[in-house]
C-alpha cells in the first residue's frame, strides 16, 4: 500500500501552487495528481504548467497522473478535457463520464475518479473492460460495501449472456477486472456536492461570472456552520465539502487486508508535509498517535462514512 | 413529438390524476429503494404497477420506471430483479443512473427502452453519447445545472432525446453527485434513495423559535411570521464568515414556463414535472396548467406568453413562496 497526492481542490495563488509541489517532490507519495479538477474559472495554472510541474515530478520519481474537471458545462470545458486526453505523456484520472468515452475512445489506460459513482463489482467492470487501471469508490463507501464489492471481484459470479448463444448462456469476464487497483481517498476534507451556482461567489454577493476569484482568499475554503456555531460543512466555490477533516490513518490494518493498492490524501494549504509524514511513518509500521494528526488537521477529524454512519461523525470522540 | 409532459406518480390516484389531467407519461418507482424516492408509503408494487400500466395504456399513455438508484454488491439482485419486472409488466421505458445496470438491461431485454437518470450526472454529450453507443439510450435527462445556451449545444451534439426539468423542487447540486444527506445522516439519493429522510427530521419549539434539524444538526429556526418548509439540507440559513443566510439556496422552487418557446425552438424531447412525493390534489393541477402550457406554445410559438392565471396556479402550489428559472437563466449561477 502506498500513498497518492490527491489533485488540489482548493484555488491558491500561482507561486503557493509551485511552492506547495516543489515540497510534493520530495514527500513519500508513490503519485501525485495534478490539474484543476473544481472550476474552470480557476485559471492561475494553464495546461501546459501542469504538464510542467508533472514532467518535474516525474523526474523526483512520481507517478503524475491529470485529473479533469468533475462538472463539464459548456463547449470550453470540452476542448480543455480532450487536450488533457490527448497530452500524449501522463495517464489520466476520469472523474465524469464524457472522459471516460474519450480515453477509452483513444486505447489509454485511466484511473476511475470517486465521481464515477461506482457503487458495485458490475459497474467496476464496465470500467475495468473500458481500459481502467485504477479506480476510486465514492468517499462515501463504507469499508463493509467495500469489502462486499471487492469479494465480487475477486470471486465473479458468471455473467449470463442469453442472446449470445444458441439458447446457451455464455459467461464472460470483464477484461483486467482482478487486475484494477483500488485507492481510497483516506485523508482531508471530502468531497461532498458540485452544483453549476459558485457559493464563493453567492457569498460575496458577486455573480459567478464576475467572481474576482475570491476563492483566491480561502486557501481551505469557507466554513459553513449551524446557527449554534457548528462547522458543518465547507464552501469551496462551486464545490461543497465536509467541514470535518476524514482520516483513515487508524484504519491501516483493515485497508491492507482488503488489499487496497493506495491511500489518497488530499491537498491542504499548511501542514501537509506533516500529513504525509504521519501516514508514511505509520505505513512504515510506526506507531502514529491519533491526536498528532488531529494538531495538523484545518478541522475536527471525522470518520463516519467508513463505519457506514454518516460521514459527519467521529470514532475519534469516543477515544 | 417534441415537449411531451412527463408527470409524477407517487401512487396509482397521482397516476390517474396525471393521466386524466393531460400527462403524455408519467413515472413511477417500484416500492423499494430501487428509486431515488424511496419514502415510506409511496411507489408501487407490482399489481399497482400493473393497473397503472393498463390506465395508461388504455388511453394512449405511456409509463417510464425509475430504477436510479446505485446498486450495492450485497444486493445487486434487487435491482435486477426490478429491471426483469420493468420488462415482464411491459414498462415503457426503465430510468436508470448505474453503467453496471444499464449493461444489464441492454444485454438482457434488448426491447427494453432506456432513458438515463437524471442521477446519472450527464452533463455534456460526450457522456451522454458514452451511454448511447454503449447501451442505446433514447433518452437522457439532464441535471438542473446548465444554461439555456448550455442545453442547447448538447441536443446540437447528439441523437439521444434531451428531457429537462420544468417545475418542482429544485436540486441546486448536480443531481448524483451529492452526499450531503449522507454526510448529514448517512442516507444519501444514491445508495439509499432518499434525500434529508423524513425519518432523520425534528422539528421543535423553542424560546428563541421553531427549529428545524436533520439528524441532530440545526437546519434552520423560524421567526413567528415565518413559514417554515420541510429541512432539505441545502435550502437551511447557516452561518458564513459571521453572515446568517441561505448559504446554499432559499427554498424556492423551479418554474420555467416562460422558458417554453426556447426549449420547443431547440428541440426539447420532454420537459419533466418533478413531485412524486407531492399529492393526486397537486399533480392534476400542475399537469393540466402544464397541459395548455404546452398545447398553447405549439400552436403559437412567437405569440406565446405564459397566461397569468397558469403563474398564479402554480405559484400556488410550489414548496417555498417563490420560483426561479435555475440555472437555465446565467445569472441564477
Amino acid at each position: 500500500m502506498n500513498l497518492s497526492l490527491g489533485p488540489l481542490q482548493y484555488y491558491w495563488p500561482r507561486e503557493d501552487v509551485l511552492a506547495f509541489y516543489e515540497q510534493a517532490a520530495k514527500w513519500p507519495v508513490a503519485r501525485v495528481y495534478l490539474g484543476e479538477s473544481v472550476c474552470s474559472r480557476r485559471h492561475v495554472l494553464r495546461l501546459a504548467d501542469w504538464l510542467a510541474l508533472a514532467e518535474q515530478l516525474a523526474e523526483a520519481g512520481k507517478e503524475a497522473v491529470l485529473s479533469t474537471q468533475t462538472l463539464i458545462e459548456s463547449e470550453s470545458d470540452l476542448k480543455t478535457l480532450r487536450r488533457l486526453v490527448d497530452n500524449g505523456s501522463f495517464q489520466v484520472e476520469a472523474n465524469e463520464w464524457g472522459a471516460v468515452r474519450l480515453l477509452s475512445e483513444a486505447g489509454l489506460p485511466f484511473v476511475a475518479g470517486p465521481t464515477l459513482n461506482v457503487y458495485n463489482h458490475e459497474t467496476l467492470g464496465v470500467l475495468a473492460g473500458l481500459g481502467a487501471v485504477r479506480w476510486l469508490p465514492p468517499v462515501e463507501m463504507s469499508r463493509d460495501t467495500l469489502a462486499a464489492l471487492l469479494d465480487r471481484v475477486r470471486n465473479p459470479h458468471p455473467r449470463p449472456l442469453p442472446q449470445a448463444g444458441k439458447g446457451e448462456a455464455v459467461s464472460l469476464r470483464d477484461a483486467r477486472l482482478d487486475e484494477i487497483e483500488t485507492e481510497v481517498f483516506a485523508y482531508g476534507k471530502l468531497p461532498l456536492a458540485y452544483s453549476a451556482r459558485c457559493f464563493t461567489a453567492r457569498h460575496y454577493n458577486l455573480p459567478k461570472d464576475d467572481c474576482r476569484f475570491r476563492c483566491l482568499d480561502h486557501p481551505d475554503g469557507l466554513t459553513l456552520s449551524t446557527r449554534e456555531g457548528e462547522p458543518f460543512l465547507t464552501i469551496n466555490g462551486i464545490q461543497t465539502q465536509s467541514a470535518g477533516v476524514y482520516s483513515l490513518l487508524n484504519e491501516l490494518d483493515s485497508l491492507r487486508e482488503l488489499g487496497v493498492a493506495a491511500l489518497r490524501l488530499s491537498p491542504q494549504s499548511r501542514h501537509m508535509g506533516r500529513v504525509v509524514e504521519a501516514f508514511h511513518a505509520a505505513l512504515s509500521g510506526g506507531n502514529v498517535a491519533a491526536d498528532v494528526l488531529a494538531r495538523f488537521m484545518p478541522g475536527k477529524p471525522v470518520d463516519g462514512y467508513w463505519y457506514g454512519h454518516a460521514g459527519r461523525e467521529s470514532s475519534f470522540d469516543q477515544v | 413529438m417534441p415537449l411531451e409532459l412527463i408527470c409524477p406518480a407517487g401512487n396509482l390516484m397521482s397516476l390517474k390524476a396525471a393521466v386524466d389531467n393531460g400527462a403524455d407519461a408519467v413515472y413511477m418507482g417500484f416500492r423499494d429503494n430501487t428509486n431515488a424516492r424511496a419514502f415510506p408509503g409511496l411507489n408501487f408494487d407490482e399489481a399497482q404497477a400493473a393497473e397503472g400500466l393498463r390506465y395508461a395504456h388504455e388511453r394512449g399513455r405511456r409509463v417510464l420506471l425509475a430504477i436510479n438508484t446505485y446498486p450495492q454488491p450485497d444486493t445487486w439482485t434487487r435491482w435486477v430483479g426490478a429491471i426483469d419486472r420493468a420488462a415482464t409488466l411491459g414498462m415503457d421505458a426503465v430510468i436508470l443512473a448505474d453503467a453496471g445496470l444499464m449493461r444489464y438491461a441492454a444485454e438482457n431485454h434488448p426491447g427494453l427502452r432506456l432513458h438515463l437518470s437524471v442521477q446519472g450526472s450527464a452533463t455534456s454529450y460526450e457522456a451522454i453519447n458514452f451511454y448511447r453507443e454503449h447501451y442505446g439510450i433514447q433518452r437522457a435527462v439532464l441535471p438542473r445545472v446548465l444554461s439555456l445556451a448550455q442545453v442547447e449545444n448538447v441536443v446540437k451534439n447528439t441523437e439521444v432525446e434531451i428531457e429537462l426539468f420544468g417545475f418542482g423542487g429544485l436540486c441546486v447540486m448536480v443531481e448524483g453527485r451529492c452526499l450531503l444527506s449522507s454526510y448529514c445522516t448517512g442516507e444519501s439519493p444514491n445508495s439509499a434513495g432518499v434525500c434529508s429522510p423524513a425519518k432523520a427530521v425534528q422539528w421543535k419549539e423553542t424560546p428563541t423559535g421553531l427549529e428545524s434539524r436533520l439528524n441532530g444538526v440545526l437546519l434552520d429556526r423560524y421567526g413567528k411570521n415565518e413559514k417554515a418548509g420541510y429541512p432539505t439540507l441545502c435550502k437551511g440559513r447557516f452561518e458564513v464568515a459571521g453572515e446568517t443566510y441561505y448559504a446554499l439556496e432559499e427554498p424556492t422552487s423551479l418554474n420555467t414556463l416562460d422558458l417554453l418557446p426556447e426549449m420547443l425552438a431547440m428541440g426539447i424531447a420532454a420537459i419533466k414535472i418533478e413531485g412524486r412525493q407531492r399529492s393526486p390534489a397537486y399533480v392534476a393541477q400542475v399537469t393540466k396548467v402544464w397541459r395548455a402550457a404546452i398545447d398553447a406554445v405549439k400552436k403559437n410559438v412567437a405569440g406565446f406568453k405564459p397566461m397569468p392565471v397558469w403563474m398564479a396556479e402554480l405559484n400556488k402550489l410550489s414548496e417555498g413562496q417563490s420560483h426561479t428559472l435555475g440555472a437555465y437563466h446565467r445569472p441564477w449561477k
